[in-house]
């Protein structure tokens, strides 16, 4: 295939513009705070995390999918019962790919949809019983090691009480019961639904089991789900590195390992934008400091177990650790070696999620590609510009709506891992705690940071500007691949992976290499249809 | 329109792995079938995505469904700014030539006035599309219904009356792209000028493109559909309808309703064409003469096909089988079944019509020789199955665990089928249909004979 310039086009300045332009007067304004070119010294301030304008086809969802889809719905020997009509509970069935390892006489529901189905009479009457007898069901046939209820739109306006409810069954089935009030009208997409999770799971089921952890290197993984088997990928790592894994916040994790994991000495979080509030809300209680890693490209997750290992200072660990490494990046270059010459000077577009346009920078970069344009789907400002700009967000209504807990210092149970001092002689020599500079840091200067992107802005941002490859999800998938750029979603993977850690970077940087090398595309146009020269 | 499909009580038990999704879900799919037409969900948005990415990774083609995004102040104040607001969005974005606007149970619950709403709108500014309407709270049926309604509400808004004209009006039911591009092939051969709604042939299953069109070519256009109320006939296609959503042509303009089966097997599918012989011949009585009627490349494919059946008899005869989908789907699919002699001993759908067991009586299938199970979930289907013991399953791919637990093959029918390739292009209807269900069901029992025999067979 040909090369082709890096930037080909009209000017980031001039797009914007255009794009802008096309809209009608009200709505311009609005997207224009969402549209940036990027400078990385000095990321502007974008508008993120605001609902999405009527009639704009927007790639997110709603707070039911973030809360019951993405974070609760992983924890495999729970049953999660979706309160409501069919409809969502059904969507939420196995269409993300978080994957669960079954055996060791552990439970796995993830192949199961629960719904308490509600129709007319019970909008009219309340579905409150209904839901009750759901529970008693679910209880009688598969004896979870506990339940979860789910609200949808229909619940909060009947007034049904998922939670009075999960009082009730707790008592009753004696298993703990517990609601969210995750109806879909929530917030402004998924995102608040993760806040919502991360409160209920802290308040019902973290800091239930004080068994100790009686390991020297124990830690937290926040904000993994285990797409495509990326926890399973991690959980090698971690083996091979002597690390243990308490718990996995959620991929691949029993609801057991939850309870007990604040008896970990640490937590390192994936996904920031879902997970955030269980990290800060752990150290806060628990004494359990965090920092961000990132397990997604080769050379990143050796810097992820590099701070790991940093943390625990522990001369035996560093020597493992850094053994694992030079084994698996063996391995790994030769892969990333051929695949660079090939991809080296490509281009890449990402928007999708609230962390992995971000995350997914990191292996296009180890081959050589630039990514030209990128957003997320239901990020805040502190994803795209930094953690330092937490102070100056604003909080608007949809915001104010979503509980923020106020955690103080747990009474018995505040053991501080680190001391302020030695957080404090870290932090001096190059440390970071709670830290996240956001995606704008990494992107280069002149490139395209559009927030919340739609439909419509996607088209034309392909049209004009033919990626090489556009990172996204279903939704999107077919209008790319319609337009004859190669589509890779990183919600499902396409149903490949893991991407994660060593092997996931081998498999990804492969499968690009297939995706932009395939000349399918070619054949479009019949050569009757094609112009002589 | 509101069509009297039977919707569950209360009493019905929470369904676990639900054989059903909602109502929005199934007009969105008919809208996908009217030339120019952008969806349009009123409601939360988190549907429209959900409805978008569950028909996208069956159809694995484009499929634009806008939301009006209600914030927690529409709902407690109403949609009616958002509504405004997305049209006129929409109308900037895409230049629709028609919106179709469908409900959630949101909106619904709230009491929402949408089609005094889209009143004013449309009244405000007369230069928008039209807008058609349906109310389609998913705690009030299903999918299925969904799409009835949602056929039945374009005829209510578009269709009028006038001088007859030549053509037929088709109502093909929620099939599949390669079942619609075939039904037109079948009713053309009849030199019958069609009138097919909905048609998402092209919408649903298009090709790649040098210039990408944000709304997909094909579909009927709104001015065909104004016809339909001068149509020689409307055949709704569809044995549990009742009366189905082309009633409301013969009452308001006298369109004659001639309602078939699915044409799937080879009695339903001469069923089918017997009625289109009788309108090409201009004549509501049924005729001796067919032959001459028929055209001859449909009587060599039933030729064919009834050949297969001899041919494969011996590998069909006298298994038992399972079938799950949508009523119309699952009954004719029994029907076909029981036709090459395959024991239907459980017809299952996640909808609720009261007439699949009359509708299977209808086909000549022995009364209590048959389970029925309708506003079914596939955990109750499931317990069915194992004590029933077929050989095979017929159904979507939300069957597979269940087979895959028992051992036992599944051929993929109807919606959804996630896990291969190809759902828009299975066909199942008219002789050629049959014929690829036949092969294909012939040669599932053969792979699972050699799969499972200790000798391993390469000659059958």
């Amino acid at each position: 295939m040909s090369e082709r310039e890096p930037h080909t086009g009209p000017s980031p300045e001039a797009f914007r513009e255009e794009i802008v332009k096309s809209y009608s007067g009200k709505v311009a304004k609005k997207r224009a705070k969402h549209i940036l070119v990027n400078d990385p010294e000095v990321p502007a301030e974008i508008e993120a995390n605001v609902r999405t304008i009527p009639g704009i086809i927007s790639q997110r969802g709603c707070c039911y999918a973030g809360c019951k889809g993405v974070v609760m719905g992983p924890i495999k020997d729970m049953v999660h019962i979706v309160h409501g009509p069919i409809g969502c509970s059904y969507y939420a069935w196995l269409s993300r790919r978080n994957q669960a390892a079954t055996g060791d006489g552990v439970a796995n529901f993830i192949h199961y949809a629960f719904s308490t189905d509600m129709q007319e009479e019970d909008i009219v009457f309340g579905g409150e019983k209904k839901l009750a007898q759901a529970c008693r069901e679910a209880y009688a046939a598969f004896q979870p090691t506990a339940i979860g209820l789910y609200a949808t739109c229909p619940v909060g306006l009947i007034g049904d009480d998922v939670h009075a409810v999960a009082r009730q069954m707790s008592e009753e089935l004696g298993i703990n019961v517990f609601g969210f009030s995750c109806e879909g009208y929530k917030g402004v997409s998924q995102s608040a639904g993760h806040h919502i999770a991360n409160n209920g799971l802290f308040k019902n089921v973290v800091g239930l089991d004080d068994t100790p952890v009686d390991h020297p290197f124990s830690i937290n993984l926040l904000g993994e789900y285990n797409i495509g088997g990326d926890a399973f990928e991690i959980e090698r790592i971690l083996d091979l590195c002597g690390i243990h894994l308490v718990a996995t916040f959620s991929g691949n994790v029993k609801y057991g390992d939850i309870a007990s994991s604040h008896n970990a000495k640490l937590n390192v979080v994936m996904c920031h934008r879902s997970i955030n509030y269980m990290a800060e809300m752990m150290e806060k209680k628990f004494g359990i400091p965090w920092f961000k890693v990132n397990f997604i490209g080769a050379d990143s997750t050796a810097k992820s177990l590099r701070k790991i290992a940093e943390y625990f200072g522990d001369a035996e660990l560093t020597a493992r650790v850094e053994a694992v490494i030079a084994d698996e990046l063996a391995k790994v270059a030769a892969v990333r070696a051929d695949v660079a010459s090939r991809l080296s000077g490509k281009t890449a577009m990402l928007f999708v999620g609230g962390s992995r346009a971000h995350h997914y920078q990191d292996l296009f970069n180890e081959v050589g590609m630039t990514s030209v344009a990128a957003g997320y789907e239901f990020a805040h400002r502190d994803d795209y510009e930094g953690r330092r700009v937490l102070p100056s967000i604003k909080v608007d209504a949809d915001s104010r709506n979503i509980e923020e807990l106020h955690i103080g210092p747990d009474d018995t149970r505040f053991t501080p891992r680190r001391t302020p001092e030695e957080i404090e002689t870290a932090e001096k020599k190059g440390f970071a705690w709670r830290d996240y500079d956001g995606m704008m840091a990494q992107m280069k200067k002149g490139t395209l940071v559009i927030d919340d992107i739609s439909h419509f802005e996607m088209e034309k941002l392909i049209a004009v500007y033919k990626p090489d490859i556009f990172c996204s999800g279903v939704k999107d998938k077919y209008v790319v691949e319609k337009m004859g750029v190669p589509c890779k979603q990183l919600h499902s993977y396409d149903y490949g992976g893991p991407y994660a850690g060593f092997i996931g970077a081998s498999n990804f940087y492969q499968e690009i290499d297939r995706m932009i090398g395939k000349r399918i595309t070619r054949l479009i146009t019949p050569p009757w249809k094609q112009q002589t020269a | 329109m509101s069509l009297p499909i039977a919707t569950p009580s209360s009493k019905r038990p929470a369904a676990t792995n639900s054989c059903r999704v909602c109502a929005p879900l199934g007009s969105v799919l008919a809208f996908r079938g009217l030339r120019g037409c952008m969806p349009l969900i009123h409601g939360s948005q988190g549907c429209a995505t959900y409805i978008r990415r569950y028909l996208i990774s069956h159809f694995r083609e484009p499929m634009d469904v806008a939301s009006t995004s209600f914030d927690e102040s529409a709902t407690i104040f109403g949609g009616q700014s958002n509504l405004a607001a997305a049209i006129k969005n929409l109308v900037t974005q895409y230049r629709p030539e028609v919106i179709g606007v469908c409900t959630t149970c949101l909106a619904e619950t709230i009491g929402e006035d949408t089609e005094g709403i889209l009143r004013e709108i449309t009244t405000e500014d007369p230069s928008l599309p039209p807008i058609i309407h349906v109310a389609t709270p998913s705690f009030k049926g299903c999918q299925y219904r969904g799409f009835h309604e949602t056929v039945a509400a374009v005829l209510n808004t578009v269709a009028k009356g006038g001088k007859p004209m030549s053509h037929v009006n088709l109502l093909p039911g929620p099939v599949s792209p390669a079942d619609l591009r075939h039904l037109r092939e079948i009713v053309e051969a009849f030199n019958l000028p069609l009138l097919m709604l909905p048609d998402y042939s092209e919408t649903l299953d298009g090709p790649s493109l040098a210039t990408y069109a944000p709304i997909p070519e094909g579909g009927v256009s709104l001015a065909e559909v104004a016809d339909a109320g001068r149509a020689t006939a409307t055949l709704q296609l569809g044995a549990t309808l009742e009366p189905g959503p082309g009633a409301g042509l013969q009452r308001d303009f006298g369109v004659p309703l001639v309602k078939a089966g699915l044409p799937i097997g080879v009695r339903a599918t001469d069923a089918v064409l017997d009625s289109l012989a009788a309108l090409a011949r201009g004549s509501a009585s049924r005729s001796s003469d067919l032959d001459s009627v028929v055209p001859s490349w449909l009587s060599a494919e039933r030729g064919r096909l009834v050949d297969a059946y001899v041919d494969g008899h011996k590998y069909v005869s006298g298994k038992r089988v399972a079938v799950v989908g949508d009523p119309d789907l699952a009954v004719a699919v029994a029907g076909f079944c029981a036709e090459i002699g395959l024991i239907p001993v459980l017809v299952a759908s996640g909808a609720l019509t009261h007439r699949m067991a009359s509708s299977l009586e209808a086909l000549g299938l022995a009364p209590g020789a048959f389970e029925v199970m309708e506003d079914a979930d596939y955990d109750s289907i499931q317990r069915r199955v194992v004590e029933l013991k077929p050989d095979l399953v017929l159904g979507p791919s939300k069957a597979y665990p269940m087979t895959r637990a028992l051992g036992i093959p599944l051929v993929r029918i109807g919606f959804p089928v996630h896990d291969r390739i190809g759902a828009g292009r299975i066909l199942h209807l008219g002789y050629r249909g049959t014929q690829r269900l036949f092969d294909e069901v012939a040669n599932a029992l053969l792979t699972h004979q050699q799969d499972s025999s200790e000798m391993g067979y390469a000659y059958q």
